[in-house]
């Protein structure tokens, strides 16, 4: 039995179709990523698994729990966080999490080894109300309260949106950690460049998934060459070389331009034909493809 | 159990957290008792009269310190033609105007007496209508000493109204209980609905909803407190109106509390019912005085249920209001016992079970 199982799961808000016909396997103890733009309809896949929707079509389980008849049973083993912080702002860290495990009728102590590595760095701070902590010992509070009743399965619904790239890399440190101790992790992300801190993802948009693997695999399946262009004009550069023969697409990249080529494509060509059109200083660069191009390039086909 | 005792720890940890709701609690019935039994009186008090005599006898002077001796009104003095009277009460100086014709005295007791004129400026139809009767009933007074010092029997159509109303009705001792039910309205009704609605707008009743709490502990979490806090607020309007206004219950406090409470379980039940079918504070507050406005206007809280047209007084049969406001001025004035009203307190019951119930019903974990 897989930790979470979702067959061909679909629902719509009146004409919008938010998930279109999902399915794919946690495996027990797997960091599984969800990675996607906004509207790929992360949240509402973990609303459903949640329990805090129902379905229109298809079907989910989460620890063999099927998410519409068990729901009771599944909402006493899964930690949810939602994207938007969610704790009581007015009541104070420590209060939040005494409520939050008299809840789920344990004990702050009887998870504490569970937490403690999370939560001894906002204990300094037990006593102030959490609507005043920043955002990222709001995040560690927010996960201590998920953890708080020893669940079997997280779910994480962007839980490194708006903290800063420090405290990002610290809370992926802490899911690691977690993944250790045996707990299923399903957790949500629009940065890209977090997709290879999980074990497997899936590459969501508009509903639907793109492809589910590894990071690596998922790299390794971009075949074809990537270059990385530059030149004084980004923007004429970017008109043009889309224009060109041998390139199959071309997009802004960090400071760069990435360009998939085909099988036309060498580099000199490609100068000469830059410069013939009045872009003397390109400069043309092998790159290694990342989770972004390869979304890319499958959000395109 | 266990689950509600926490939920109710945590509710009354934030009610005293929140930097207003206690403050209010205790000042908001204490303001309501001490300001709004002063204004909210039908008694028509500074009535401004002009008299424009024409007579200039004896009688006519009897009528102007007559009148100018009552309680109820304000002479405007140096006032010597109609027109010069007419102007004033145009421009709102004078709200009732009296004639009295050259040769009134005289023809008084003749077989066709000469009329008096009473002008009144009915912009303010209660005041306008209030201020002429009394005026009226002043001169009746006046004409009919008259008539019996000369030994003639008052003409009957000289006495026009005979005006009891506010011999012996208090409009303060009325409106008083009819206060503190309002006050149970916005504190239990307005509060519930708004709690539960902030904790969607804060997004942390999702916390709770994927949570093995069940959604009558958490229903039943949110009205207690305000369930308590109604009693409190009603116990302050009840010690307010004794201690400033001497009013107390001529019936028992018993009776009084048992249809409080009956009151707030339905009241708050209505209020969570409406906060659990809308998304936010904005909503729930505009349904809330939808409402409340029926309410207030409705169910005889501030005019008489007996004078609305028919159909209106077949609608009050279904606002809980109605009944609780019967119930308090009946104990409060009258010392009504449980057994006289006891169809009262079954609608009221009967409202508490069908709110209370559609709370419970309309809140869903799952959309």
């Amino acid at each position: 039995m897989a930790a979470i199982e979702v067959h061909n799961l679909c629902k719509r808000y009146g004409k919008v179709t938010a998930l279109d016909h999902v399915s794919f396997v946690v495996e027990k103890g797997e960091l599984f990523g969800l990675i996607g733009p906004d509207g790929a309809g992360k949240t509402t896949l973990f609303r459903l698994l949640a329990t805090l929707l129902n379905p229109d079509e298809g079907s989910a389980t989460v620890e063999g729990c099927d998410i519409v008849k068990e729901y009771r049973s599944i909402r006493e083993i899964v930690g949810y966080m939602p994207g938007r912080f969610s704790l009581y702002q007015d009541l104070s860290v420590e209060e939040n999490l005494n409520f939050f495990a008299a809840l789920f009728g344990t004990k702050v102590e009887d998870a504490y080894e569970l937490i403690e590595p999370i939560y001894k760095q906002i204990e300094p701070f037990k006593s102030r109300r959490a609507g005043k902590l920043s955002g990222g010992m709001k995040q560690k509070l927010a996960l201590s309260c998920a953890l708080i009743h020893r669940p079997k399965v997280l779910f994480l619904d962007e839980p490194t949106t708006g903290v800063d790239a420090v405290s990002r890399s610290e809370f992926w440190d802490m899911l690691s950690d977690l993944k250790q101790r045996g707990i299923s992790i399903l957790v949500s992300t629009p940065y890209m460049d977090e997709a290879s801190r999980c074990d497997r993802v899936a590459l969501c948009n508009e509903g639907k998934i793109l492809t589910i693997d590894t990071p690596d695999a998922i790299v390794r399946s971009f075949d074809r060459p990537l270059y990385a262009v530059s030149c004084s004009n980004m923007f004429g550069l970017l008109c043009k070389a889309r224009a060109d023969r041998g390139v199959v697409d071309c997009y802004p990249f960090g400071s760069t331009h990435h360009v998939v080529a085909n099988d036309e494509f060498a580099a000199g060509q490609f100068v000469d034909n830059m410069k013939a059109q009045g872009l003397s200083d390109v400069v043309v660069e092998p790159a290694q493809p990342t989770i972004e191009d390869v979304f890319i390039n499958l959000m395109k086909r | 159990m266990r689950q509600l005792i926490i939920l109710l720890k945590k509710e009354f940890t934030q009610i005293r957290r929140n930097p207003f709701l206690p403050r209010l609690i205790i000042a908001f019935p204490i303001m309501i008792m001490l300001v709004l039994p002063w204004v909210t009186t039908m008694d028509v008090r500074n009535v401004s009269v002009a008299i424009v005599d024409e007579d200039h006898s004896q009688l006519s002077q009897r009528i102007t310190s007559d009148v100018s001796a009552a309680e109820y009104f304000k002479l405007t003095d140096g006032v010597y033609s109609y027109s010069e009277a007419l102007a004033l009460l145009e421009d709102c100086q004078v709200d009732v105007i009296l004639s009295i014709p050259r040769g009134f005295e005289h023809d008084l007791s003749s077989a066709q007496p000469k009329k008096l004129g009473v002008d009144a400026n009915a912009v303010n139809a209660t005041k306008g209508s209030l201020g002429s009767q009394y005026l009226v009933q002043t001169i009746a007074l006046t004409l009919s000493k008259q008539l019996a010092e000369q030994g003639v029997e008052a003409a009957s159509d000289i006495v026009v109204v005979q005006n009891r109303y506010n011999e012996t009705l208090d409009y303060r001792h009325l409106m008083i209980p009819a206060l503190m039910i309002m006050l149970l309205i916005l504190i239990c009704g307005f509060l519930s609905a708004i709690n539960i609605v902030i904790e969607k707008e804060n997004g942390t009743i999702e916390q709770i909803n994927v949570s093995p709490i069940g959604r009558f502990t958490f229903t039943l979490a949110k009205l207690i407190p305000y369930w308590i806090i109604g009693l409190f607020v009603i116990s302050v309007a009840m010690l307010v109106a004794w201690l400033v206004y001497g009013l107390s219950p001529q019936g028992s406090l018993g009776n009084i509390y048992l249809a409080t409470i009956l009151f707030i379980l339905g009241f708050s039940g209505f209020g969570v019912a409406i906060a659990n079918k809308s998304d936010n504070i904005q909503q729930t507050m505009f349904v809330m005085f939808f409402f409340v406005i029926i309410f207030m206007l409705l169910s005889g809280l501030l005019t008489p249920i007996s004078s609305m047209p028919d159909w209106a007084q077949k609608f009050t049969l279904i606002l809980p209001p109605r009944y609780f406001i019967e119930i308090m001025r009946s104990v409060y004035l009258k010392g009504t016992t449980f057994v006289e009203m006891w169809h009262n307190y079954a609608a009221l019951t009967g409202f508490a079970i069908v709110f209370n119930l559609l709370a419970a019903v309309s809140y869903r974990k799952q959309s």
